[in-house]
């Protein structure tokens, strides 16, 4: 049974809608038919082994990659939604850099590793037109003591942090605009297990303390338990199952979906 | 009177695949209703499918056909065919669901998992730590274990931990899955008073109890599971 609870919606419209997304490459579909509508304050877990699509999709649903088929459309701050493909790129560059974070598995793919932790959680303050020294460093310590780490390191690179501090650091970088959504590609893969779920469980007071929606691909059904509201179960690019988390993984209905979650080795 | 819980025909199979596909009926014709301040105890055998409904009516399982009318703030929700953002709703505002075993988060202080679900409905932290507190001391859990995560505690201790979170809510409806199995007879007497007192404030509630003295004294109308049953 899952234990997370939703949020006290803020508004009845969706705050992202995929329709009918597709992405093939050559002769190889990627990724077919995804249609799905995710509202503020959601967590939404995809599911499925390598190879399934789910990280494709995540590409396509955060505009990094154009869709063959389909499109993404998005609730702005001012309340329109638009479609992505129809923003100009500076447009979808800001919307990156403000109203969405995007926390990579890896986490020197999302950090710049050669300078200093606070200046990585500074500079997307900064692309918000923050221009005041102290201010900035002040909100950037505030933020990694959020993530548990301590003040004194914000002057170290991160490339002194151990994997699970980096990953802290990735999400402090990411949360500090205050984004409304926040894209996540497996991000505890890599770690040992005790990094994991200190990184899990402050995740998940993050998630409901600033009550973000948030679409996390991730191959481990615990941390889709623990920090999803819906899953959905992909294999061989297609959505096969979609529902509540804890109904899909205590009531799988699909074969592939039963086989993923009788796979799991008891703790 | 309105019943909280309507439940009409309601039928459940589960197929598993990965053993050729077989047909394991759990049950069919589930029709009964609970009203405001009533206290339903499902009975029968281990294995007939008690758990299964209460978990269908939370919409942890699904069902394959029927309907489970659940009243949602004036509204009467459909489980068994609702959204899933729908039923998120009726868990955080109406339904709440106790069960044997406490599905424990890394590193969340037991005091904090209790007072979580007040605080999910706007409760100020403050307040609702308080409340938390003053249920986990009637379930007679000592003070110095507020502060630490019940993944150390013992089977009783967190299974009051679980009673707790359960009941500090204000929700209409409660399900409780033998909430009394591993308790004490000092600590089942608290369920009991809670449960008198939840009844007096109008919620509905269902049932499994297998602890006979806890069953008299909760129940106020025993559905025999038995008439359920789905095997030919």
């Amino acid at each position: 049974m899952s234990d997370i609870i939703m949020p006290h919606q803020i508004s009845d419209e969706p705050l992202l809608v995929a329709a009918n997304l597709g992405k093939s490459y050559g002769r190889l579909a990627a990724c077919r038919d995804v249609s799905f509508e995710l509202y503020s304050g959601e967590v939404l877990a995809i599911v499925g082994e390598s190879g399934s699509g789910k990280s494709t999709l995540l590409q396509l649903l955060s505009a990094q990659l154009a869709p063959n088929t389909g499109s993404v459309s998005y609730r702005m701050r001012d309340g329109v939604t638009r479609d992505l493909a129809a923003m100009g790129e500076a447009e979808r560059r800001f919307l990156f850099r403000t109203d969405w974070g995007f926390v990579h598995q890896d986490p020197a793919m999302g950090l710049r590793m050669a300078v200093s932790a606070g200046a990585n959680v500074g500079e997307r303050l900064m692309a918000v037109g923050q221009n005041h020294y102290g201010k900035i460093r002040q909100t950037a310590t505030s933020w990694l003591e959020r993530v548990e780490i301590s003040a004194d390191r914000i002057d170290d690179a991160p490339r002194t942090y151990s994997g699970g501090m980096r990953q802290r650091l990735q999400i402090a970088r990411n949360l500090v605009t205050e984004p409304r959504l926040v894209f996540m590609d497996e991000p505890t893969g890599g770690l040992d297990v005790s990094v994991q779920a200190r990184l899990l469980d402050m995740m998940r007071t993050l998630v409901s303390e600033l009550g973000l929606s948030a679409i996390i691909v991730t191959h481990d059904l615990a941390v889709a338990r623990l920090l999803s509201h819906r899953v959905m179960v992909m294999q061989g690019g297609r959505v096969i199952e979609t529902g509540l988390t804890d109904q899909v993984l205590d009531d799988p209905r699909e074969p592939y979906t039963q086989l993923l979650v009788s796979s799991i080795l008891p703790a | 009177m309105i019943p909280m819980i309507d439940i009409r025909n309601a039928e459940k199979t589960f197929v598993m695949h990965l053993q050729d596909g077989i047909r394991l009926p759990v049950v069919r014709n589930v029709s009964f209703h609970v009203a405001p301040g009533e206290c339903v105890v499902l009975s029968g055998p281990s294995g007939a499918g008690k758990s299964s409904i209460l978990k269908m009516i939370f919409g942890n399982y699904r069902c394959d056909s029927g309907m489970i009318g659940v009243r949602h703030q004036g509204d009467v929700v459909d489980i068994a065919t609702a959204e899933p953002r729908q039923v998120l709703n009726v868990r955080r505002d109406t339904i709440g669901y106790v069960s044997q075993f406490l599905r424990a988060v890394p590193r969340v202080a037991a005091i904090d998992v209790v007072a979580e679900p007040l605080l999910a409905v706007g409760v100020a932290r403050e307040e609702a730590r308080e409340r938390a507190g003053a249920l986990l001391k009637r379930l007679n859990i000592p003070e110095r274990l507020w502060k630490l995560p019940p993944s150390t505690f013992s089977g009783g201790e967190q299974q009051r931990v679980n009673i707790a979170r359960g009941f500090i809510s204000d929700l209409p409806i409660l399900l409780l899955d033998e909430p009394t199995a591993s308790l004490d007879a000092a600590n089942r007497a608290v369920v009991v008073e809670l449960v008198a007192e939840k009844k007096r404030a109008g919620v509905a509630m269902v049932a499994i109890v297998h602890d006979d003295e806890v069953r008299h004294l909760i129940a106020d109308r025993l559905i025999d599971v038995a008439s359920f049953a789905a095997a030919a």
